[in-house]
């Protein structure tokens, strides 16, 4: 690291970068009392690996989230989402209908709490890995940024 | 935006300076010819343009345009203009004056068109008469979550989220299939560097 003219991004970064994550995991739980849901909790995560690949290089990034892993969570959070639509379905329900997710009486909840967390869940993922996997895309075709190329 | 009698003043300078803000950007956009500057600054745009809809107390949105608008498309165009120029030609002869004739037409239009609807934050307006307070009454009562955007995105309209996902999905799976697997090269180079750097070695990037 002699000669890093980086190293104030580098230290900030590595402070930074788990509040970022934990902020946006606090997003996503706390989207059902609060703005915020699986989409923004799911933009703020990727944006933690988005930023770790900025400043530590994309090889780095790649190897602590590899693009096949994220390829492979934006798949599981669809099926995720698709899945609770089925599950409603198999319990006699309409495609995504919640009440119907635990056969409860008219006015008990836990189907629509449960529905809704779970469907975050899958937005999550989706979005999550959708939004590395398109920055891996485009970032993944350069090897290297030099510092004179900006 | 609510607020205490006497604050419509304060409310009115804060859109006023955003707004201002926001057009200074866009003319800035429209003018530059380093690409850079311009990622640098649609960023900022975004950024401005989050801070007023909180002020029209649209939280919601605001957050969603400050992590997409500000955070992602920032990072994704950076990202993209690495792979062109960094400079963008000057355009010549009649792509000079065709968007502007169009973007001025379009925005008669959007202006005229703004005539009709209701004021801001107007108790009688279709919007605060009709469904709206519907989903503010029942949404407690059926889905008993306290915030009603949520509600309305994940179980009222849990099919149109659906397709949103999909959507962002189907983006995601696009842009790899057309740029290739372009990490295909890049993961080839990662396991090459691992196999020849030793241990203390590993961050060999910058």
């Amino acid at each position: 690291m002699k000669g890093d003219h980086h190293v104030i991004l580098r230290v900030v970064a590595k402070v930074l970068i788990p509040v970022i994550a934990l902020y946006g995991f606090y997003v996503h739980f706390h989207g059902e009392y609060s703005p915020g849901g699986g989409f923004q909790a799911g933009v703020i995560l990727a944006v933690t690996v988005i930023l770790y690949s900025l400043i530590f290089g994309i090889a780095p990034a790649m190897r602590a989230i590899t693009p096949g892993f994220a390829r492979f969570i934006a798949g599981l959070g669809f099926i995720i989402y698709v899945g609770v639509g089925i599950w409603a379905l198999a319990t006699g329900g309409n495609f995504l209908d919640y009440d119907a997710l635990f056969r409860e009486e008219p006015g008990g909840h836990n189907g629509q709490h449960v529905g809704i967390i779970v469907i975050e869940i899958g937005v999550l993922f989706a979005v999550a890995g959708s939004m590395v996997s398109i920055f891996y895309a485009f970032a993944g075709r350069v090897t290297e940024i030099r510092d004179e190329d900006w | 935006m609510t607020g205490f009698e006497g604050a419509t003043l304060a409310i009115d300078l804060l859109n006023i300076t955003l707004l201002t803000i926001l057009f200074v950007v866009a003319i800035a956009i429209a003018r530059l010819r380093s690409l850079f500057a311009i990622v640098m600054l649609s960023g900022i745009y975004s950024l401005v343009s989050a801070t007023w809809f909180v002020a029209l107390d649209a939280v919601d949105v605001a957050f969603t345009e400050a992590a997409v608008g500000a955070g992602i498309s920032t990072a994704l165009f950076l990202g993209a203009m690495v792979l062109t120029s960094r400079t963008a030609k000057a355009e010549k002869g009649a792509t000079k004056i065709v968007p502007l004739l169009v973007v001025i037409a379009t925005g008669a239009m959007l202006i005229y068109a703004t005539i009709d609807l209701p004021g801001f934050g107007d108790p009688n307006s279709p919007a605060n008469t009709g469904v709206g307070v519907d989903f503010l009454e029942r949404t407690y009562p059926e889905i008993a979550i306290p915030n009603v955007v949520t509600a309305v995105l994940a179980s009222y309209r849990g099919f149109d989220t659906l397709g949103e996902v999909g959507v962002v999905f189907a983006a995601g799976l696009a842009v790899t299939l057309l740029l290739g697997f372009g990490e295909r090269s890049l993961g080839a180079t990662v396991r090459r560097e691992d196999r020849e750097s030793t241990p203390n070695k590993d961050e060999t990037e910058s």
